[in-house]
């Protein structure tokens, strides 16, 4: 993938969505916020899969992280090689 | 210093040579048996140890379960900032599996010398031991074979003991981790993972004792003897831990490769008729008993029967026993063995065990079927470590294996077989 302006890809690279399962107590935010990226199972916790954030949504992926009451969301980049 | 008229075992056993039924190995024997393990060459600032190498052109993996070349640890761990630190892992968490105790037993020397080896080639001066609780037998011949080092050319390690809770998820490496640095024996998060942060926050090389044992084979003898036996994808032996209705249960050394029915006769053959055998044990995968003909014990030869080798856990189930009873029990038992901190695992693993249960006492449920597989595929990666994994494939195989059975049991509830006492060894302990 090619770096793009305006997408805070500056060295090249995907973003992706992970969960701290340890951490995460199942508030079920990150859904509300991203249900595009984040669904729930049956007991609430997020289920992530491992496709890169679209640009367009990463305002809203970092909202997520920053939203999370317990600080279990992470947004990665991941540098292709 | 090698003894040249030492000759290397060309065949089997290597890692159990010289053991007798009764007692360790004590040190002048081992010498005897295996020559003096050659000075390694420490690790410098600019050069890597040719050990590594050695171990690499050897294509040794790990033998807790994970398969993880071991010379990729090796220079992750060189290549991390800091002093690194040795960590051996017999802890040995499955209750099906008794090998590396039963090593640690047998042949202590074995286990050192690969630890003060690879100590060598990643620059540790210090060796940690993490022994179960509850194997006071191999404690005793840990540290008895410590004490008869003392004084020995093991160089500048310095050697520790570690006692570990028995649950099933401590012998996990982070898990492990954690509890050396005075936390609880439970899984953390990874990354980052104990090569590059582990105990004290120093690169920590933690491998399996029975990885140990080989690397002190290979740094006596080098990568082509190594090679000599076993499969291009997976060189060498194993040791794996055979039970159920056979002559004589027990652990055995077993080539890379080998026939599933050459290790049943060399363990005297069956006792009873076998409806299916479990292989990689609790995260492993049930094969069906009319496949067991074909069966190599290696992960080449397994993963097309939806199994793997993983610890070298091997238990054959009679055919009057019921293999969903065996898998709901051990499924309920790995529910218990969650350490509580993952909600897909908590969760997931209770609501499997407990639709397990529910189909074998007969509940009309009609897609109990697709609930179960719905089960198995959702709680898999979704965990800190790899139990919720491990547990969906053991449970998944089930299913597979034993589909019919489980019709039967949706039908018409539980089963002669179901009434039999559970074969498959589980604990009592829970994680703390």
């Amino acid at each position: 993938m090619s770096a793009r302006a305006g997408t805070g890809l500056r060295r090249g690279g995907s973003h992706h969505l992970r969960v701290n399962p340890i951490d995460c107590v199942a508030h079920g935010m990150c859904h509300e916020l991203l249900p595009e990226q984040i669904a729930l199972d049956e007991w609430g916790y997020p289920v992530i899969g491992d496709d890169p954030v679209p640009p367009g949504l990463l305002a809203l992926a970092r909202q997520a992280v920053q939203t999370c009451p317990t600080r279990a969301l992470l947004l990665e980049r991941r540098r292709t090689e | 210093m090698t003894v040249a008229t030492m000759a290397p075992p060309s065949t089997l056993p290597r890692l159990l040579a010289g053991v007798g039924p009764e007692g360790a190995v004590g040190l002048h024997e081992h010498s005897e048996i295996h020559g003096e393990l050659p000075a390694v060459a420490r690790r410098s600032r600019k050069t890597a140890s040719p050990l590594i190498d050695e171990i690499e052109l050897a294509g040794l993996r790990g033998r807790g379960g994970g398969g993880f070349p071991t010379a990729a640890k090796l220079r992750a761990v060189v290549g991390a900032r800091g002093r690194p630190i040795v960590v051996v892992n017999a802890v040995e968490g499955e209750p099906a599996s008794v090998k590396d105790q039963t090593l640690a037993e047998a042949a202590p020397h074995l286990i050192l010398d690969g630890a003060v080896a690879a100590a060598g080639a990643v620059g540790a001066h210090e060796v940690i031991v993490c022994m179960c609780e509850r194997s006071p037998a191999a404690q005793l011949a840990v540290a008895q074979a410590i004490e008869e080092r003392s004084g020995a050319s093991d160089g500048a390690v310095r050697w520790q003991v570690a006692e570990v809770p028995p649950h099933y998820v401590a012998s996990q490496e982070s898990a492990l981790v954690s509890f050396l640095n005075g936390g609880p024996a439970k899984p953390t998060l990874m990354p980052p993972r104990p090569s590059q942060r582990g105990v004290g926050g120093r690169p920590t090389l933690l491998s399996n004792a029975e990885t140990f044992a080989h690397v002190a084979l290979i740094a006596r003898h080098g990568p082509e003897w190594f090679r000599a036996i076993g499969t291009a994808a997976q060189p060498g032996s194993a040791l794996i831990t055979l039970i159920g209705p056979i002559a004589y249960p027990g652990v055995y050394e077993a080539e890379h490769g080998s026939s599933l029915t050459s290790l049943i006769d060399a363990a005297g053959g069956l006792t009873e008729d076998v409806r299916a055998v479990l292989v990689g044990g609790y995260a492993g995968g049930w094969v069906d008993a009319r496949h067991i003909r074909a069966l190599a014990l290696c992960e080449e030869g397994l993963a097309p029967y939806g199994s793997r080798l993983g610890a070298g856990v091997v238990a054959l189930l009679p055919a009057s026993a019921c293999g969903l009873a065996e898998t709901a029990r051990v499924a309920r038992w790995l529910a218990m063995q969650s350490a509580g901190q993952c909600g897909p695992c908590v969760h997931g693993l209770d609501t499997l065990a407990g639709t397990l249960e529910q189909t074998l006492a007969g509940s009309d449920a009609s897609n109990h079927s697709a609930r179960l597989s719905y089960l198995t595929s959702i709680v898999a990666r979704r965990g800190a470590c790899s139990h919720p994994d491990g547990t969906a494939q053991f449970v998944a195989s089930a299913l597979n294996v034993f589909a019919g059975e489980l019709a039967d049991h949706a039908r018409h509830g539980h089963c002669d077989g179901c009434r039999r006492p559970g074969m498959l060894p589980i604990t009592t302990e829970l994680p703390r």
